[in-house]
């Protein structure tokens, strides 16, 4: 039997969405079937968060997973828990959700006791049923449920289970949402079919900043629709969907604006983004004599922006109650930031916008969903009790959903006469990472900024440099340096809108910083791992840039234009460890032959969902860092098509293996973030190996390649 | 006013008539008519491969064929692999093998590679990245589809 209801423990504190949300009664409850119920405020963002929070709940309940029903977040009924966001759904919730089943499981034992007049200690759990120890008398928390009033505040003296009992954290539960998604289920918000339900689609601007100037809305002519104006926010309505999407069609064909050629030059990002003016964020800057360099090197390494592309447009479903209040149903990745949101932007009380969360296609950071949302609830707003669906075309969808923003580094170190580095010092430049909702003191919602008289949204703000950054994110190298000086310059001006997307700015400085590791290591004729390890006293660190190196083979000789790379870097500074070996084939064309990987995330709670979140980071990672590029003229963004704005295909998808290193008695931490930055590295490192010139623009296309061997011919 | 016409199509093995403007998206029939919610809405200009259903055996993007190239036509969307609540081997094997992250570009792999099946009993992976080469996926669950579909080659149809 396992530990509950232990002492008090000293300076046992509740985790934070517990202090949040203290009554049992928002997180559990049991249905009339006799499932219990869980409530997270975490969303299913295509990462299996749900099913790996099923496990947590039903290890800490005793009850087998398929007893459990998880409900989707909802603003309504279940728990403020923040955003979705940043890798730390099972640090949050899964901490929450240990203290509040413990807390449940507690209560339905103290009952069981009361009612067969025995005590505690002699109830037990198993599989879902309470049982006394002697067996004689079994009942479910089904058949408890009304001697049990979970309306009461979580306690902080009972104490979840001790780790090492644990059964089912720890093993490959497999998702709960996959039968659904391979028979072709609906389950999608897209699938949204809501009694009375109408379509909506937006007509956007064809540029940023551009504004309606006329629309001839006869041009719809005598189909039942009807066109929605307010500024230059223009849409239809109506019941059909097809006959809706035509109708909008017809609408953007009709429509005048006035554009202006606001956009920089994609050619010159660099200039564009050290223009300034910018925000300091001073991150490091070591005291103490600098020692004396023999040797200088310096480089500058530049992203371009990046576009979410997720395979399924956003989606927004809304709904105005006759009663003034205002149902959605949205994939954000905080339902409660984005009732806020939405309050704000419409001026209601908060209490009177109710958020659902429904599931999308995978999301990777901040997406077009609560824009989608907000544009359901402004074409909604005309035909109150009758819910409207708007879903974004993909051209949309890559044009006016935020980007990840572009960035540069520029990179100094000085060489001792000993080879090791005595001074590093390192500038990132780059727009906000962050635009959600409620941002920078506004909605933040894209239409708003569409509507009559609005003001433009202003520029991107980033997340507080303790919670991990944005510009910054991973601007401090994992080695141990001396003489560091680290500093982020935050672009307060842009017509681009960016955002969150996946690693913020992790990507590009670990880009930078371990591309630049590997030009230092050249300087001085080392190689690339010992050189690494020379400077790396975290052992952590150490064990997956071993275990990586290792199980690629590195040092093994490889055939002509082949070449390895290797990536490291400890995610947010306290995250999960990443090491990364990529094996690339560089002639008239960049193959990557394999990549290899170990991650150390603390204990693992469901290692293959670790294993498919690094795989899928590392593979996402590989198609920004070689293909991906938001393209525009000086007005309007270009990159609106599968075409436009390719991603990486089938064929170019290499085998990736993934080594997790177990770490029981350390904190879980997100899997999602941790591999991008490391894999960008080593592809660059790799490919820099295999051609002999080093590519410093994203990205490592065939022509950047030859631009590199151009540029470096005497 | 768009002129609707009464179209007869198969469907999943039942013969169905539906009205509507023939320049519909077969998509959008599938979807709002039928209620065959497994095709999914990805790009609306066949590039993605979400919405890929078997026109008389050959796949093609259901987004971007009208209800009128389907008419008199037979129709196999995902809904229509599985039979008597038996997944399809593929189906099977992408569940067995976890090898969906979002899932939204399942029912169209599904589509394609139970087509392939058809064609190729054997494939290798590499024959069956390069089938694939039409859908995409954001997530990076690639290989594992890809060695799904190998594996479900190996059992019976």
């Amino acid at each position: 039997m396992s530990v509950h209801g232990g002492p008090v423990v000293a300076g046992a504190a509740l985790p934070r969405d517990v202090v949040v949300n203290p009554s049992l009664a928002t997180w559990v409850g049991v249905g009339d079937d006799g499932a219990i119920e869980i409530r997270v405020g975490k969303v299913e963002l295509g990462q299996g968060i749900v099913t790996a929070l099923a496990q947590v709940a039903a290890e800490e309940l005793d009850v087998p997973v398929s007893q459990l029903r998880m409900l989707p977040a909802n603003t309504g009924t279940g728990p403020d828990e923040g955003l979705t966001a940043g890798s730390t759904s099972v640090a949050d919730a899964g901490s929450a959700l240990r203290v509040v089943c413990a807390n449940v499981r507690a209560l339905f034992v103290a009952a069981a006791a009361r009612r067969w007049l025995v005590l505690p200690e002699e109830v037990t759990v198993v599989d879902g049923h309470l049982c006394t120890v002697a067996g004689d008398r079994c009942t479910t928390f089904g058949a408890l449920a009304a001697a049990v009033d979970l309306r009461t505040p979580a306690r902080a003296d009972v104490t979840p289970k001790d780790p090492r009992t644990y059964r089912l954290v720890g093993s490959s539960a497999a998702r709960l949402d996959l039968p659904d998604k391979v028979s072709g289920a609906a389950r999608y918000i897209a699938d949204l079919r809501l009694p009375g339900q109408l379509f909506g689609r937006v007509v956007r601007p064809p540029s940023p900043g551009a504004r309606l100037i006329t629309v001839d809305a006869e041009v719809v002519g005598s189909v039942a629709v009807d066109v929605v104006r307010d500024g230059s926010f223009l849409g239809v309505v109506g019941a059909d969907e097809a006959v809706v999407v035509s109708a909008a069609e017809r609408l953007r064909r009709a429509a005048t604006w006035a554009e202006h050629d606001r956009l920089p030059d994609e050619d010159d990002l660099a200039t564009f983004l050290t223009g300034g003016p910018h925000e300091a964020i001073p991150v490091v800057a070591d005291e103490g004599p600098r020692m004396p360099a023999v040797r200088t090197l310096r480089a500058r390494y530049t992203r371009p922006f990046l576009a979410h592309a997720s395979i399924a447009p956003s989606c927004g479903v809304a709904r105005w109650e006759p009663d003034g209040s205002v149902s959605i149903w949205s994939h954000t990745q905080g339902v409660h930031r984005l009732r806020d949101a939405v309050a704000r932007a419409l001026d209601l009380p908060s209490t009177t916008v109710t958020v659902q969360h429904v599931e999308n296609a995978g999301c990777y950071g901040h997406n077009a969903a609560d824009d989608a949302a907000f544009d359901a609830v402004l074409l909604a707003r005309g035909t109150p009790g009758r819910p409207v669906q708007v879903q974004w075309s993909r051209r949309d969808e890559l044009a006016w959903a935020p980007f990840g923003p572009a960035m540069v580094v520029d990179v100094e170190a000085g060489l001792g006469a000993s080879g090791s580095v005595v001074s590093w010092s390192f500038d990132v430049w780059s727009q906000g990472h962050n635009s959600r909702p409620g941002y920078a003191g506004v909605p933040g919602l894209l239409a708003g900024a569409h509507l009559a008289g609005a003001p433009p949204l202003p520029a991107a703000a980033d997340p507080p440099t303790r919670t991990g950054g944005g510009t910054v994110r991973n601007a401090v190298p994992v080695y141990d340096l001396p003489g560091r000086r680290i500093t982020g310059h935050r672009l307060l001006d842009s017509p681009i809108r960016s955002s969150a997307l996946r690693a913020l700015g992790a990507h590009h400085n670990v880009f930078a910083i371990e591309s630049f590791m590997d030009e230092l290591a050249a300087a001085v004729g080392a190689d690339p791992l010992e050189h690494r390890l020379r400077h790396l006293p975290d052992e952590r660190a150490r064990a997956v840039l071993t275990t990586a190196a290792e199980a690629a083979d590195w040092g093994d000789p490889s055939p002509d234009g082949v070449a390895r790379g290797i990536g490291l870097a400890r995610y947010k500074d306290r995250g999960a460890y990443c090491a990364v070996v990529a094996e690339v084939e560089a002639r008239t064309d960049i193959r990557v032959r394999r990549l290899t990987l170990a991650v150390d995330v603390g204990r693992v709670v469901n290692p293959d969902g670790v294993r498919m979140q690094i795989e899928g980071g590392a593979v996402q990672a590989t198609s920004w860092t070689l293909k991906e590029r938001v393209r525009f003229d000086r007005s309007r963004v270009t990159s609106d098509d599968w075409e436009s704005y390719p991603i990486l295909r089938f064929s170019e998808v290499p085998p990736v293996s993934v080594h997790v290193i177990d770490r029981p008695d350390r904190p879980s931490v997100g899997a999602g973030e941790a591999a991008q930055g490391p894999t960008a590295a080593a592809l660059a490192n790799a490919v820099a190996a295999a051609v002999g010139v080093r590519v410093r623009d994203l990205p490592l296309t065939p022509e950047a390649v030859v631009a590199a061997i151009e540029a470096a011919a005497p | 006013m768009p002129v609707t016409e009464r179209v007869r199509l198969t469907v999943n093995g039942g013969v169905v008539e539906v009205t509507a403007d023939p320049a519909t998206p077969l998509l959008s029939v599938l979807r709002n008519q039928l209620g065959l919610m497994g095709s999914r809405f990805g790009c609306g200009m066949g590039l993605c491969g979400a919405c890929f259903v078997q026109l008389d055996g050959a796949v093609v993007p259901s987004c971007d064929t009208p209800l009128r190239a389907a008419q008199g036509r037979t129709v196999r969307t995902v809904e229509g692999l599985s039979a008597d609540g038996a997944l399809h081997r593929v189906q099977q094997a992408i569940l067995d093998g976890q090898a969906a992250q979002c899932g939204f570009c399942i029912s169209g792999i599904v589509v394609r590679a139970a087509a392939l099946l058809d064609e190729q009993p054997s494939p290798d992976a590499a024959t069956v990245a390069a089938a694939l080469d039409r859908n995409l996926c954001r997530c990076g669950a690639q290989r594992r589809i890809v060695a799904a579909v190998v594996a479900a080659a190996r059992r019976e149809p």
